[in-house]
């Protein structure tokens, strides 16, 4: 690998002391919530704002270190005592600081006006866990040794835990955590041997050492492998997603953001810094597992979205379709690499940080957009919500622009990122390994399934929850949010806006990491600023500003058109009644029945469970359950194992101490026998 | 050949007379005997210290024998009887294992122990290695006794028992252990001893007997 490359360290690591400042100020903003954990009016009007100025700030130290592109080295001594604190700010890690800030600031502002006393945890201690979880991401990202990067992600892992739980006197709630914590460590005691494996035979555990071990191909396959696994359950792969659709409606919609828009992108992270950086070069059919799973995970991902009813399930359903997309890109971006291809690897990888941007920005939005929603009408579940746009406006429009953006419609971000993934996807023929070059296609055609459908569960999110006519009487309450809450939404909605309309000013930043982690970066065919020209020797180019400017002027030439045409004959009347009347709100298509044909064209992926009312009911009752099948194939047998081999194992257990007693008798004769044959 | 030095042969005569007072515990089922078999026993450790201590001239040693008597010849026993006589239990009850079957099982055991011995004896220095395998053997027998009764205070002798195994052992393979050890393993008998002396009768209390079968109903339930 190209690491020879690296800028000169600069002297004194000015950035890197600012990041970790940022770090120990949230930290201090968390605590300051214990001074009086009550207030709503400390933690919501002063301290959550306060974080997310620092995360602006990070975003802003980590930006000027991306467009630097130096590497910032720092030891402190703190930590083990053969094993200092090491911290490095390359970047990789630049890229993904700057996502946290960024995201964060939208999201801890939205939060200081959301979170109030009487839910749960008081407003003071969540301050505390919320603050903890952000500094600890951010220590994931420069941590440059296995043990704070391990220290840290346990820290993310747990504070994270206890936000879920906020409303831990519900029993659903404490099972979604408990779900999450499991999976969390299932993942952690994978990273732990994949790091143990990485330090091949030095014993060194800072991550310089293990960019410098040689391991064979069998050992380096192992780590890549325990990776996967380990920041993969973090991420939400198929099939170790089973904890994203029970711990994001459990948690706090801020939470839920920052979990899903942030805290997934932190295991992608990994997955880039061990993959591409700790292993060296890695070897090309590595690549074929991430991408495999990923395409299975975008696919598996959207269809159960397509046939939720509860939002938030809905969304984190969509959370684990678009890291199925960033693991496809991971996976591209390996098999490119593996093969020799520098160019088209900088591409998919290009692909894959965009869409972590993206991601960020876009599901953050929707998932503050929910909990907006619950605030108002205190429902989650589609069938008892429509029409809000009439009564929240602000919430309605900037939730527009996510589902739009997520929707991978341009000229917004979502559009992008997918775009330049399937550029990579269209020229993996360059490939000089046959079989992927005839299989990729087929990959290819998975994730335009997916963003298809993606689109299809978007119409049906926005759609069944603004708009049409509302479901319930109580709904005629809802309230627009709070002035926080719209800053908030509107910085986040503006991020996709920019991410859509700028990619060219993005990418170029994005070149630092290609630079590091590939070695080489995509060459811009064009020399104008506004056009998108990604393949050099390809008629292929995207122009987001003349896509927009041209859809702005055919829309308001319509309105244009039709205003002077119809000019004075406007009638208004119900919508949808065909002019015959009647239609109350009950007779809209609900989320159910949109999902039907989802439901119906992919049944073998689906558990369903039915009720049919019987033609003689008196009162008729439609109830239908969908359950993954995950569930009883692959984890319900892997709970029955456990339980009989501890039953087994409890078998040990007679209450008799003589014979207690003749097991340490045993043990020691054989351990003597041992002894005498040696 | 020439004969063995009186010191050595008394040292060795000593050493027999532990192995046999072994056996005896392992076949006695009357509890105050056995405390009294036990307290022998030390009589027994303590006269071989002090012989060991007059043929190497090591001080230490002299403090452990009087350690010994002290403990183990006087303090323990006294204790163990007024436990006895205040509890009200003067016999086990038929052990696990018959006893004849014990005392071939025992038998095994020594042989197994002797063998074992073999090359630590080899590779000690000292004058009184042969007794290494006495040692071994003396604790195995006293695991062996803990394993096959069933009141509790037959396995609180067998235990006590196994501590002077212990202290014998140490004693023939290098001439005792440090002195803080010694001190540290003298204290930490009598405490156990005093502490299972209140756990008897909490016990005796909770099921009206000094049974151990009746702990098995703690056991968790599947």
């Amino acid at each position: 690998m190209h690491r020879s490359v690296h800028p000169v360290v600069s002297q004194f690591p000015m950035l890197l002391v600012g990041c970790v400042a940022l770090l120990l100020g949230w930290t201090v903003i968390g605590l300051a919530g214990l001074v009086r954990p009550r207030s709503v009016l400390l933690t919501g009007r002063l301290l959550f704002p306060l974080g997310a100025l620092l995360g602006l700030a990070l975003a802003v130290l980590a930006g000027a270190s991306l467009l630097g592109g130096g590497v910032e080295r720092l030891v402190l001594p703190v930590g083990l005592p053969n094993l200092p604190m090491h911290l490095r700010l390359d970047p990789l890690s630049s890229i993904f600081l700057v996502l946290l800030g960024a995201s964060s600031f939208g999201i801890s502002l939205f939060a200081g006006g959301y979170f109030r006393v009487g839910e749960g945890t008081a407003p003071g201690l969540l301050c505390l866990q919320y603050h903890l979880f952000l500094a600890a991401m951010g220590l994931v990202l420069i941590a440059d040794d296995a043990y704070s990067f391990l220290v840290a992600w346990e820290v993310m892992a747990l504070s994270s835990y206890f936000l879920v739980t906020t409303q831990h006197r519900i029993p659903e709630i404490r099972r979604a955590g408990f779900i999450y914590l499991l999976m969390a460590h299932v993942g952690a005691i994978c990273l732990l041997l994949c790091f143990g494996v990485l330090q091949g035979g030095s014993w060194l555990f800072t991550f310089h050492a293990m960019r410098a071990a040689h391991l064979s191909l069998g050992w380096a396959t192992a780590a890549f492998g325990l990776a996967l696994v380990g920041f993969g359950a973090k991420a939400g792969l198929v099939p170790l997603h089973v904890w994203l659709p029970e711990a994001h409606p459990a948690a706090p919609s801020p939470v839920s953001a920052l979990m899903s828009g942030v805290m997934l992108k932190t295991a992608v992270y990994g997955m880039l810094r061990v993959g591409l950086d700790l292993l060296g070069r890695p070897v090309w059919w590595w690549g074929l597992a991430p991408l495999i799973l990923g395409l299975l995970t975008i696919v598996y991902g959207v269809l159960f979205a397509a046939v939720q009813t509860d939002m938030k399930r809905l969304l984190a359903y969509s959370s684990v379709e678009n890291i199925g997309i960033v693991f496809t890109g991971i996976g591209l971006t390996i098999v490119f690499a593996g093969s020799g291809l520098h160019v088209l690897a900088a591409l998919a990888l290009l692909a894959t940080l965009y869409h972590c941007l993206n991601h960020a920005f876009m599901k953050s939005l929707l998932f503050l957009g929910t909990g907006s929603v619950l605030h108002a009408t205190g429902e989650r579940n589609l069938g008892r919500l429509g029409g809000l746009i009439h009564r929240m406006p602000w919430v309605a429009w900037l939730t527009l622009i996510g589902v739009l953006a997520i929707a991978g419609l341009p000229p917004l971000n979502g559009f992008v990122s997918e775009w330049l993934l399937l550029q990579s996807f269209l020229f993996t023929g360059h490939l000089p390994h046959a079989f992927v070059n005839l299989l990729i296609p087929m990959g290819m055609a998975l994730v335009v399934l997916g963003a298809a459908l993606a689109g299809y569960v978007m119409v049906k999110f926005y759609g069944v929850i603004f708009l049409g006519q509302p479901r319930e009487a109580s709904l005629a309450r809802a309230h627009d949010c709070g002035w926080l809450e719209r800053i908030g939404l509107t910085w986040l909605a503006l991020g996709c806006v920019a991410l859509g309309l700028f990619p060219l000013q993005v990418i170029r930043a994005l070149g630092a990491v290609t630079h590091q982690l590939i070695g080489a970066v995509v060459p811009q065919a064009s020399s104008h600023w506004w056009l998108l020209a990604p393949v050099p020797g390809r008629p292929v180019s995207y122009e987001p500003l003349v896509f927009l400017t041209a859809t702005l002027a055919v829309v308001l030439m319509t309105v244009f058109a039709v205003r002077l045409t119809y000019r004075q004959r406007v009638r208004r009347g119900p919508a949808w009644d065909c002019g015959a009347g009647g239609l109350t709100a009950r007779m809209q298509d609900t989320a159910e029945g949109f999902g039907q044909p989802i439901r119906h064209l992919f049944q073998p992926f689906f558990e369903i469970e039915r009720e049919l009312p019987e033609p003689t009911d008196r009162a008729p009752r439609y109830r239908i359950a969908v359950r993954e099948r995950i569930w009883r194939l692959v984890y319900e047998p892997i709970v029955g194992a456990v339980e009989g081999l501890a039953n087994t194992a409890a078998r040990l257990q007679r209450g008799r101490i003589s014979v207690y007693l003749l097991y340490s008798f045993v043990t020691l004769l054989v351990l003597l026998a041992v002894a005498l044959l040696k | 050949m020439s004969p063995l030095p009186l010191g050595q042969q008394l040292l060795d005569t000593c050493a027999a007379l532990l192995l046999l007072l072994s056996f005896a515990m392992l076949s006695q089922r009357r509890v105050v005997a056995l405390v009294n078999l036990y307290a022998l026993q030390g009589a027994v450790l303590a006269a071989a210290t002090l012989l060991l201590a007059w043929r190497t001239g090591e001080d230490h040693l002299y403090v452990s024998a009087a350690l010994t008597l002290v403990l183990k010849v006087a303090l323990l026993p006294w204790l163990l009887h007024r436990l006895i006589r205040r509890l009200q239990v003067y016999r086990d009850t038929e052990p696990l294992l018959n006893v004849s079957g014990t005392m071939l099982v025992g038998l095994v055991i020594v042989v197994f122990a002797f063998s074992l011995a073999q090359p630590i004896t080899r590779l000690a220095s000292t004058a009184t290695r042969s007794a290494i395998g006495i040692a071994l053997a003396v604790v195995l027998l006293a695991f062996l006794m803990m394993i096959t009764r069933r009141k509790a205070m037959s396995q609180v002798v067998g235990f006590l028992s196994m501590e002077n195994g212990v202290l014998f052992g140490a004693m023939s393979a290098s001439y005792g252990m440090p002195m803080v050890v010694e001190l540290g393993i003298a204290l930490d008998v009598l405490v156990a001893v005093l502490v299972l002396g209140v756990f008897f009768f909490q016990i005796r209390e909770r099921f009206d007997s000094l049974d151990l079968h009746h702990l098995e109903s703690l056991k968790e339930h599947e």
